[in-house]
């Protein structure tokens, strides 16, 4: 090959050289956290923590009542963090994350700007990975938002107090920041699983919304699975199993059992969902 | 890829900077698609586009045009057959290939909510092959070669149909290109877009850009293009240059009259084939007689002639001989 080069440079001008570059990836990110509608989502899930901050603010400091942690937030605003990032899981973050990954592909072959793309060139491949990086980043990007915009907001209202943990111990803001951040990074994980089953519902369609609708209700289906006690033997095979797992990692001494067990979960869906989008994808005639 | 397959298309190039004649910018052999519904929308077709050429791509309706130019471009998997793109095996060379192809298929397709000048950013930062120091320059003449310097900030969403075929024409005008692939260019465009289109592929054939077409508008073609190729039904019924075609038509001869039924009569009697009188004109195939002595006779005859004249016929012609006269599509 070189030989051959070194004879006739002119070829190497001529023939197009390809380079690594991460201006596509820049590029659907800008797509991706530039459009309007995904940024409404954000904007709604970032309005839940200041929502039950003002709530718990506004109402009697002892009503005990809610969803977890919600009680503690009185003595350290952290806490608003926490119960935000529990009201958000069950579906407002699986709906966030259905919308984006469901429009991943999709969105494209119904605009048409899919057969754009592939005739630039764009490898089938790579399209996915980028596609799929980005959902990645919006599933972060949406559980950093609920984690802190609750912080600041909780933390505006309510005392910086020492933080009760779930096993009874008591530990200082500084170490309860970096564990809620933890949880919310392994949420972001959570949903990145999420994000690759939506990734592959989208190669199946050329509807978005078709997309959309049936990841989120994917989503809802597991959680209703899970709920059944009659089907505990698939239980822990369930893309939302392990979800709330992140409760662990607010114990002292920090579990890390159930955590460990859902990134593994998570990767599992992610690799067997990957492979899925990209055996339907690559062979795909692309006709919209 | 074999050394000696490279070092031949180099010599290729490099001894024929105008890029023509050697070899052919698109070659397919028994190119087919059979749909999953079972049908044959491009059947058996052994496409030749020579290098230097600007080949019409003709066919009514539903003929198969667009499936070819998607089986040409990777975007479906062919049922059967064989292509190359400028020298390359297709679609196992698609990576080096289609960079160096402009392409535009089924009419413009964009993002909505950004503007033309962004929608073409998208598209230069997706190829690997693009210099991002130029990428500015780049667009920025791509889109005044297509005149649409003045709405690129506009979100493609308000553009008019003639912008969004201009930006798509722009999006393949992105890169210097040795093939450009055009389904329907001028479809929707004003004269003068349609005129700068047809400047545009004139300029850039100079240059030695090959050009598919695809077309419906055949005085567009004829004027423009060098080679034909007419589908219909799934089928290449005819290729070649486009004097090939038009002398493969049958010349006809045009008699204007105040008698036209005795001009007819005239026709009929020395043998002329179905002479038809259309609103004072009589016109029929020439067939195999001249010219000079069908006047003699229609003048003997006391047939006061206003106008005499014999015309090839005109692509329109020798499309609607080759596709039939039918109007309804072939499903
Ligand atoms: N995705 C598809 N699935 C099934 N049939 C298809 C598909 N795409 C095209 N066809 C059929 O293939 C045939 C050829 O279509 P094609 O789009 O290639 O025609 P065309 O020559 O480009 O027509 P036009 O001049 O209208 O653009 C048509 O009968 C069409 O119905
Ligand atoms: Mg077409």
């Amino acid at each position: 090959m070189s030989a051959v080069e070194a004879v006739a440079p002119v070829r190497a001008t001529s023939r197009p050289r390809r380079v690594v570059s991460t201006r596509f990836l820049r590029s659907e990110l800008r797509l991706v956290f530039g459009r309007l509608r995904n940024l409404a989502v954000l904007a709604v899930l970032a309005g839940v923590p200041i929502l039950i901050a003002v709530a718990v603010r506004l109402s009697s400091p002892d009503s005990g009542e809610g969803p977890a942690f919600l009680s503690s937030i009185t003595d350290n605003g952290l806490f608003v963090s926490l119960a935000a990032m529990t009201v958000v899981l069950p579906l407002f973050l699986p709906l966030a994350v259905a919308v984006v990954s469901g429009d991943a592909v999709a969105g494209e072959a119904n605009l048409g700007t899919l057969r754009y793309l592939l005739t630039v060139p764009v490898r089938r491949s790579r399209l996915l990975a980028v596609k799929y990086t980005a959902v990645v980043a919006f599933c972060f990007a949406a559980t950093l938002v609920v984690g802190l915009v609750g912080a600041a907001i909780g933390l505006a209202l309510f005392p910086a107090g020492p933080v009760t943990l779930l096993s009874g111990t008591t530990v200082g803001s500084a170490e309860a920041s970096w564990r809620i951040l933890l949880c919310a990074l392994y949420i972001g994980a959570c949903m990145a699983a999420l994000g690759a089953v939506g990734m592959f519902v989208s190669t199946l369609t050329e509807y978005p919304v078709a997309a959309m609708a049936s990841t989120a209700v994917l989503a809802v289906t597991s959680q209703v699975l899970d709920a059944l006690p009659q089907l505990s033997a698939i239980h822990p095979y369930l893309l939302s199993h392990w979800w709330l797992a992140y409760g662990d990692l607010l114990r002292d001494p920090m579990s890390s059992t159930g955590p460990l067990h859902g990134l593994g979960s998570a990767a599992a869906y992610i690799a067997v969902f990957g492979a899925l989008a990209w055996a339907r994808f690559a062979g795909r005639d692309v006709s919209s | 890829m074999t050394a000696t397959a490279r070092a031949g298309s180099v010599a290729a190039r490099s001894t024929d900077p105008a890029r023509t004649g050697s070899g052919d910018a698109i070659r397919t052999e028994g190119r087919t698609k059979r749909f999953r519904s079972g049908q044959v929308a491009v059947d058996r077709i052994d496409l030749v586009v020579p290098r230097g050429s600007v080949y019409g791509f003709l066919g009514p309706n539903g003929s198969g045009k667009t499936t070819t130019i998607r089986m040409l471009l990777g975007l479906i998997t062919p049922t059967a057959g064989s292509h190359s793109m400028l020298g390359e095996p297709m679609p196992r060379a698609a990576a080096d290939v289609l960079p160096r192809v402009g392409a535009l298929v089924e009419g413009p397709a964009f993002h909505p909510h950004l503007s033309g000048r962004r929608n073409l950013a998208r598209l230069d930062a997706a190829d690997r092959t693009s210099d991002p120091r130029t990428a500015t320059t780049r667009i920025g003449t791509a889109l005044e070669r297509v005149g649409l310097t003045a709405a690129a900030g506009k979100r493609y969403r308000a553009y008019s149909l003639g912008m969004r075929q201009r930006l798509g024409i722009a999006a393949a005008l992105l890169q210097p290109r040795d093939l450009l692939v055009l389904d329907e260019p001028t479809n929707g465009l004003d004269p003068q877009g349609t005129r700068e289109v047809r400047g545009l592929v004139e300029s850039l054939a100079h240059g030695g850009t090959t050009v598919l077409l695809s077309s419906h508008l055949l005085s567009e073609v004829d004027q423009v293009c060098t080679h034909v190729g007419v589908m219909h039904v799934g089928r290449l019924v005819s290729q070649g240059t486009i004097e090939d075609l038009r002398t493969a038509a049958v010349p006809r001869v045009h008699v204007r009259t105040s008698r036209p039924d005795d001009a007819a009569a005239v026709l009929r009697r020395l043998g002329v084939p179905a002479p038809t009188v259309h609103s004072g004109e009589v016109v029929a195939d020439l067939g195999p007689f001249e010219p000079e002595a069908l006047l003699r006779e229609l003048v003997l005859a006391d047939v006061p002639v206003r106008e005499f004249r014999v015309d090839t016929a005109d692509l329109e012609d020798v499309f609607v001989a080759l596709t039939g006269e039918g109007f309804d599509v072939s499903g």
